[in-house]
């Protein structure tokens, strides 16, 4: 049996993927003939050259839209294993129409973990993106940027949340996997990275000054607050650098 | 000598921090593409930070101003308090409001105020700010503002209108407390202004004779806030209470504050930690209450002094009060039983009906769940398990409960 070789880079996305998946499961080639890389990867030698990816689309695969949601999400995921995991988890749903329901299936369980690091990654975004102003002299609507570093590529899942909220405002969200923007009207995605940009906020001294008197130092709970705001974040947090010493004078009150 | 809007802000959140909501849920979802103006809310709401008490941040949770006529014992703003007080305009709340919102710091406003001059005309204000924000600014953003008792009904419709949640805070979980610390308010009045946000809750359901809608009315709901540990109520207390809080007030929430030591504090009250375990304790009873099927009365029921157990979590602490009912055959029992299994939540439980309707459940697809096998061994059966006789160990709680302590002198 020959092995298929498909090399994609890690940031493809899932129609790109679907490009290559859907001949093969065409062919009836089971995924232990197919190896998937990601083409930062270095070749190896014994390398086979791609399959042509098939734009044709008559096929005559029924796949479930539950699944092949569940696939688009999973492809979000940073991690280069998840080409050959969809791919396997197509190939046995075909047979299996309940594998997806069985959450106690390896591949499932796995597949479920990665899909649900990036809802939460996806959560996390709406919640900690920090807009700052920079609106140009005559403008007559106001722009703000924000710089925000994902660890998987959600830009496109994240998008409709942030249009549907600023809709009066011009704003960029800038990230090393790509960026959103919105110029009143329409929302463009891009997958170039972008440079990290920082620059000055009035309003932000303000938002201190209500995250340091808002908390009450008499209930300190560390361990919750990082387990809800992970410390990987913290760096483009304004807030967060208030941190020690609000714990360093919380521990001189006695009670 | 005027204080700055900053040395403000610092006063009136301060002040703030002792109300323990800050949810932004349970509205019904907007967005702003189709009309001008700014702002969205999402059905569960979005947590924008934390501060090191552990506690989230979706709302810009602000007094008016702390000056208040009232002198209750438990709270900081009462008039014989040495506090400094301030108070902002309703144009700075609502500037403060949008500009935080722009920048993605919060979900919108949480408004409370201290009574000034008299009920009527401090809810007034109030509602001024969420009339602005909403009309004049096209704010869709979450608002959440505090109702006062003895508000006119006129005015909590209003307020109806434009915010998605109210909540009157009934603070003391007994009327005998409430007395004895909040000689100006009382519970009659608290629960007729509860009463009648439910019943304008409930008519926002109904078309008019006419068959038209009638007007919008606070659809988050409603919420409430007990205090814990300054007054000598019990957990059985506390927790009956809420029931008949839940039950006839259909609330939303209801929020349990341990009871935090103040500045200025009054001579009435202890000074102390607050106790938070208490506190954690009576929020996981409330997530039995309104996620697991359980009655608040089987949680404290045979609990010998009224106290949930400190040392286990309340769900534990009935299973191991009620072991005839264990084990349980996880491939049979029904969704309410499986829920009262310590070690499964409601997604696990959700994940396991959904397989075991194609496969046999065993030991290990538990393990690939990451339920926590520890835990469950003893209150279940799987084909490739049995707990023999570990259900009658006396001394089963053991293998739960944490080391003891040494007791600090500090």
């Amino acid at each position: 049996m020959k092995e298929h070789l498909v090399s994609l880079p890690e940031a493809a996305p899932f129609a790109l993927w679907r490009l290559y998946a859907r001949p093969l499961l065409e062919a009836g080639i089971s995924p232990d003939h197919v190896v998937w890389r990601s083409s930062s990867e270095q070749d190896d030698l014994f390398s086979q050259p791609d399959p042509k990816p098939v734009t044709s689309t008559s096929f005559s695969q029924k796949i479930s839209k539950d699944c092949l949601h569940f696939l688009e999400t999973l492809l979000c995921h940073a991690n280069p294993e998840k080409f050959s995991l969809a791919y396997r988890i197509l190939w046995r749903s075909r047979r299996d129409p309940a594998l997806l329901k069985t959450g106690t299936d390896s591949d499932v369980v796995m597949a479920s973990r990665m899909t649900h690091q990036i809802s939460r990654e996806v959560h996390k975004m709406k919640a900690f993106v920090r807009f700052r102003e920079k609106t140009p002299v005559g403008s007559n609507s106001r722009h703000f940027a924000a710089w925000f570093e994902p660890e998987h590529h959600i830009l496109e899942k994240a998008a409709p949340f942030f249009a549907r909220r600023f809709t009066d405002m011009n704003w960029m969200i800038l990230t090393p996997k790509g960026s959103i923007g919105w110029d009143g009207e329409t929302c463009v995605v891009t997958r170039e990275t972008c440079a990290r940009t920082i620059f000055e906020d009035e309003a932000e001294a303000l938002w201190k000054t209500y995250y340091r008197s808002i908390f009450n130092p008499a209930r300190v709970k560390v361990k919750a607050m990082r387990s809800e705001m992970s410390p990987k974040y913290w760096k483009n947090l304004p807030e967060t650098e208030l941190i020690p010493e609000m714990l360093a004078q919380a521990a001189r009150q006695r009670w | 000598m005027k204080r700055t809007f900053s040395e403000r802000l610092a006063l009136l959140s301060d002040a703030a921090k002792y109300d323990a909501s800050c949810a932004s849920s349970g509205s019904d979802r907007r967005g702003s593409t189709k009309e001008a103006g700014l702002g969205s809310t999402e059905r569960s709401g979005i947590c924008h930070s934390w501060t090191p008490d552990g506690r989230c941040v979706s709302l810009l949770k602000i007094l008016m101003t702390n000056f208040c006529i009232y002198d209750c014992a438990y709270c900081i703003n009462r008039v014989s308090s040495g506090v400094e007080r301030a108070r902002f305009s309703v144009e700075e709340i609502v500037w403060l409001t949008m500009e935080f919102y722009r920048r993605n710091y919060i979900e919108g406003l949480f408004l409370s105020s201290g009574i000034i001059r008299s009920s009527d005309y401090t809810m007034e204000e109030l509602v001024r700010v969420a009339k602005v924000l909403r009309l004049d600014r096209g704010f869709r953003g979450y608002i959440h503002l505090k109702a006062i008792p003895d508000a006119s009904p006129d005015l909590l419709a209003e307020a109806g209108l434009y915010a998605d949640r109210l909540s009157i805070n009934v603070e003391m979980p007994t009327e005998t407390g409430l007395t004895q610390y909040a000689p100006e308010k009382n519970a009659v009045g608290i629960r007729s202004a509860m009463g009648h946000i439910r019943k304008k809750m409930e008519a926002t359901k109904e078309n008019t004779l006419a068959g038209r809608r009638p007007p919008r009315f606070a659809p988050g709901g409603q919420s409430t806030q007990m205090i814990v540990g300054a007054d000598a109520a019990t957990d059985q207390d506390i927790l009956s209470s809420s029931s008949a809080l839940y039950s006839d007030y259909r609330l939303k929430r209801v929020y349990y504050s341990a009871f935090s030591p103040i500045p200025h504090a009054s001579q009435a009250l202890p000074i102390q930690k607050p106790p938070l375990l208490r506190e954690h304790r009576l929020y996981q009873a409330d997530w039995l209450f309104r996620f697991y099927g359980f009655q608040f009365q089987e949680i404290t029921e045979s609990r010998p002094d009224g106290m949930l157990d400190l040392e286990v979590d309340p769900k534990l602490s009935w299973a191991l009060d009620n072991r005839a009912t264990f084990p349980v055959d996880i491939n049979q029992a029904p969704h309410e039983l499986l829920l009262r299994v310590p070690g499964l939540g409601p997604r696990s439980v959700k994940i396991l009906l959904a397989t075991r309707r194609h496969k046999t459940i065993r030991l290990d697809d538990l393990e690939r769940l990451r339920v926590s096998l520890r835990k469950i061994r003893p209150f279940i059966t799987t084909p490739d398990w049995r707990p023999v006789k570990l259900i009658d160990r006396l001394n089963l709680k053991s293998l739960f409960a944490p080391p003891p302590q040494q007791l600090s002198l500090l």
